[in-house]
């Protein structure tokens, strides 16, 4: 195929130009329609051989490159774009992690103000019991001591009160029953007692 | 050279003359095929050391590199879809040599090979049998049926196959058209009000004067070439990638 080619192409290369201006006769009309001027043809020739040159090293040398580079630029913007997604999300969960340290934290700190306040409170409530358990035995040690004197006073006055009442009773009676007037007596300041209560 | 006996040559920036000096001359190398060659190692050139620093944050040459890469892609994969990526080498390299010959065409002395419709005419018909080789190797007979759409009443068929045959047929024509009249419409009209400035100046005192009028047309019209040199190649490009996509979805 390609003898054949050369074969046609070349007589249309190497025609003399010297036919051009005898055939053409491009003094009149326009220059593109002179048909019968060899240079048109062979123009053709060339218009294919450089836009067929043209064309293979474009497709096969250049635009590969050009493709390559533009891939290699997406591939990167999208592992770019991949690695920030990633870092963003350890971002997040690094905050999350953190929040939930400071939740516990804080949780953790709340107990233990809640604990001390609660042992302190116990405490609190424990001396408070012994100083009133201290108050109460007091009080009633007092009251011991008083019901004591009192009973005591009370014996006392039971016997001046029949003393004086067998003096009286004996000087008025010239005798008198001591046992009777004891009785009485006693009854006598068991009913005071009771009324001054 | 244009403005001698004090004509309007407009066309004569469309001829074609050997370069390269004898050797050039001997193969029939072209100023034509000069600037293709030029177009061509330009766009290798920005694409090679454009990415050549590979980096991820880009410069300013790789960015441009980028943005070319990054359009045309889109381009691809938004009209034909997922399964059109297969093709982006071939619109991109379309793409960029049509952008790269216009706009090398604007510069001072170029010559825009993409004003001669031998040259369009040819880069449509690549896309024509590329569409077509494409459209037959996916579906086989199937294509066929490109020209008559499912579900058309029958007794339509007698306009609508040889309507669809026609329009199919026309692509590479309105695609070749298209391109090369823009460009040669822009560069006559350059040309014009350039030889009017020239003619303009040379009236006696006032003519400078004058000529600036001219001269301010022509350089509004270098900045609307600029935008139709980006918007022909664009839609050259995008309607390559609209045939893709019926060549390879069948509608």
């Amino acid at each position: 195929m390609g003898v054949r080619m050369l074969r046609l192409v070349l007589p249309v290369l190497l025609l003399p130009p010297a036919a051009a201006h005898a055939a053409g006769g491009s003094s009149e009309g326009m220059p593109q329609l002179a048909f019968g001027n060899p240079l048109l043809l062979a123009q053709v020739v060339w218009l294919l051989v450089i836009f067929g040159g043209l064309y293979w090293a474009l497709s096969r040398i250049v635009l590969p490159r050009v493709d390559a580079v533009i891939e290699a630029r997406e591939a990167r913007i999208a592992a770019d774009l991949d690695a920030a997604q990633k870092a963003k999300q350890e971002a997040d969960r690094a905050i999350e992690a953190y929040r939930e340290a400071t939740r516990r934290a804080r949780a953790e700190a709340q107990a233990k103000v809640a604990e001390a306040v609660a042992k302190a409170e116990a405490e609190q409530n424990a001396r408070t019991d012994a100083i009133l358990a201290r108050f109460n035995e007091t009080l009633r040690e007092a009251d011991r001591r008083i019901t004591g004197a009192r009973n005591q006073a009370m014996g006392a006055l039971a016997e001046v009160a029949t003393d004086t009442a067998a003096a009286l009773v004996s000087r008025l009676a010239g005798r008198a029953d001591r046992a009777r007037i004891a009785a009485a007596v006693n009854a006598e300041i068991a009913a005071r007692a009771g009324r001054a209560l | 050279m244009a403005a001698e006996g004090k004509t309007i040559d407009a066309l004569s920036q469309f001829e074609l003359a050997p370069a390269l000096g004898p050797i050039g001359a001997s193969v029939n190398f072209t100023q034509s095929n000069l600037f293709m060659l030029i177009a061509a190692g330009l766009i290798l050139a920005l694409m090679h050391y454009g990415m050549r620093p590979a980096a991820v944050v880009p410069g300013r040459l790789q960015a441009l590199a980028e943005t070319f890469h990054e359009f045309a892609r889109n381009l691809v994969v938004e009209q034909v879809g997922p399964e059109g990526r297969r093709f982006f080498p071939f619109v991109f390299t379309l793409f960029m040599f049509i952008l790269f010959g216009n706009m090398l065409g604007l510069l001072p002395f170029a010559f825009t090979f993409t004003s001669h419709i031998a040259v369009t005419f040819t880069l449509a018909m690549i896309v024509f049998v590329l569409i077509t080789v494409v459209a037959v190797s996916l579906h086989g007979k199937k294509f066929l049926g490109y020209f008559f759409p499912e579900g058309a009443p029958i007794w339509l068929a007698p306009i609508i196959i040889p309507v669809e045959i026609v329009s199919y047929l026309s692509r590479p024509v309105s695609l070749s058209i298209r391109l090369f009249a823009n460009m040669v419409a822009g560069h006559v009209m350059l040309k014009v009000f350039a030889t009017f400035v020239v003619l303009l100046g040379g009236l006696g005192a006032v003519g400078p004067f004058i000529a600036v009028l001219p001269l301010a047309v022509n350089v509004a019209l270098v900045g609307f070439e600029v935008l139709v040199a980006f918007l022909q190649a664009y839609v050259f490009a995008i309607l390559t990638c609209i045939y893709l996509h019926d060549a390879v979805h069948l509608h």
